[in-house]
């Protein structure tokens, strides 16, 4: 969707201001969200594509006014309801007072706490070990697809409709566009993708610079061998 | 969760928090214990510590670079950096002609088993749109002023691939040891905004 988390290349969001030994977390409100996120998320209720979708549906003048975590909080709220996890009457009566009683409901795939580290420290890889042919060898020339789909894309506006070249092939991965929308993985493969500046900027790019962007097979449109760009 | 009465009142994002937590716990979905596990395990045990390591041992190993720069993840996991966003990553490597920086436009991807969680300015509004389209600029601000034929490479993370940068070694640095190069190498200079500098004190 063209929100505004889709923000390569807009001017006029101020200036980037690193803070010099800034804490992990600003307040025990964003440890205890952070931590949230995580936990919520492991129930398997929605999948890591999903909840920045959820992100990315906050409106928009939310969205640039919200701290970081203030965005994982509202998206987890939404999560939550929206799977059924919860009830917007139990969140809002919990809101009201937080001694407000619900009933349990437990979860088969509750995070015990003598798992966590193991599974932290195990992740889960989008890459998936199955036989996809590859669409497009290291060396082609290919164009961003120009498109707007409502839905969830990775596919930044900014590179929508540019020319570039496959540089490297990372395997076959899950597609995210397609399981943020619940439609299965629909393994692809996944490239990087080298954008001459000049490319996606024009005249603002410097001669020298390039953008690598991580792009699936639908994302890729093959250009015949010597097309102009 | 109960709250004391004499307690100032919490912020309403505290409260928003607390009440989510709260009905979390209480729906059976969330153990607070594991939530203190989660914390505990990105405060003390990931960090950019982890990557400084990695950097260190390819400086001084030139098979672990070439293993590194071959099959990143593997290399990085044989140290004991592995896990959630972390699980495929990629290693590039700044040269005196060319430089790497990483961002994510789209959201705040980032490589956590080598680097900790980002700094707010990463997962910042202005970062985000500005260093895909004018990456020079951006870089003067963190104090690096690239020559016009050095070529700046940005790596846009819009996929589950996360990326390291791997610095320069500093000149001056001849007989160091892994520990004491692992000590001057920096978070900013993994993502890709900074250089190493001999006489830093790293570990920002």
């Amino acid at each position: 969707m063209n929100s505004v988390h889709d923000m390569g290349g807009m001017h006029g969001l101020g200036p980037i201001a690193p803070a010099p030994d800034e804490p992990l977390f600003h307040a025990e409100w964003e440890r205890r969200m952070f931590a949230l996120n995580l936990a919520a998320g492991a129930l398997g209720a929605w999948n890591l594509d999903r909840g920045r979708h959820a992100r990315e549906r906050i409106p928009g003048e939310v969205y640039l006014a919200a701290s970081y975590y203030e965005k994982w909080a509202i998206a987890v709220e939404m999560l939550c309801v929206e799977t059924g996890l919860v009830t917007a009457e139990e969140l809002a009566a919990k809101q009201a007072d937080l001694k407000a009683s619900v009933a349990r409901t437990g979860h088969e795939r509750v995070v015990r706490p003598e798992r966590v580290e193991a599974g932290l420290r195990r992740g889960s890889s989008a890459k998936v070990d199955v036989a996809v042919a590859a669409r497009f060898q290291i060396g082609d020339r290919v164009r961003a697809r120009r498109f707007h789909p409502t839905g969830h894309t990775r596919l930044p506006r900014y590179a929508r409709g540019a020319v570039g070249v496959i540089d490297r092939d990372h395997g076959v991965h899950i597609f995210a566009d397609a399981h943020a929308a619940g439609e299965g993985p629909q393994p692809q493969h996944l490239y990087s993708v080298k954008f001459d500046a000049r490319a996606l900027w024009g005249e603002s790019g410097h001669p020298k610079d390039v953008v690598f962007i991580d792009l699936w097979d639908t994302h890729l449109e093959a250009l015949p061998t010597g097309a102009a760009a | 969760m109960t709250r004391p009465t004499h307690h100032v009142p919490p912020s309403p994002m505290e409260a928003r928090v607390q009440a989510l937590e709260s009905l979390l716990v209480d729906k059976g979905l969330v153990e607070p214990a594991a939530l203190d596990r989660i914390i505990e395990f990105y405060e003390s045990k990931v960090g950019p510590r982890n990557g400084a390591r990695v950097v260190a041992k390819a400086w001084c190993e030139p098979d672990y670079k070439a293993w590194l720069l071959r099959e990143p993840t593997a290399a990085i996991a044989s140290l004991g950096f592995t896990g959630r966003q972390g699980e495929d990553m990629v290693v590039v490597e700044n040269t005196a002609t060319l430089h790497n920086v990483v961002v994510c436009t789209l959201c705040s991807c980032y490589p956590w088993p080598v680097l900790g969680l980002p700094p707010t300015w990463y997962k910042s509004n202005p970062y985000r749109s500005r260093v895909v389209i004018d990456p020079r600029s951006v870089l003067r601000e963190f104090g690096l002023d690239l020559a016009d034929d050095v070529e700046v490479r940005v790596w846009d993370s819009t996929a589950e691939m996360r990326y390291l940068v791997l610095p320069e070694r500093p000149g001056g640095t001849d007989g160091w040891d892994e520990a004491a190069l692992a000590a001057i190498v920096s978070r900013d200079a993994m993502i890709g905004v900074a250089k190493v500098q001999a006489t830093s004190e790293g570990a920002r």
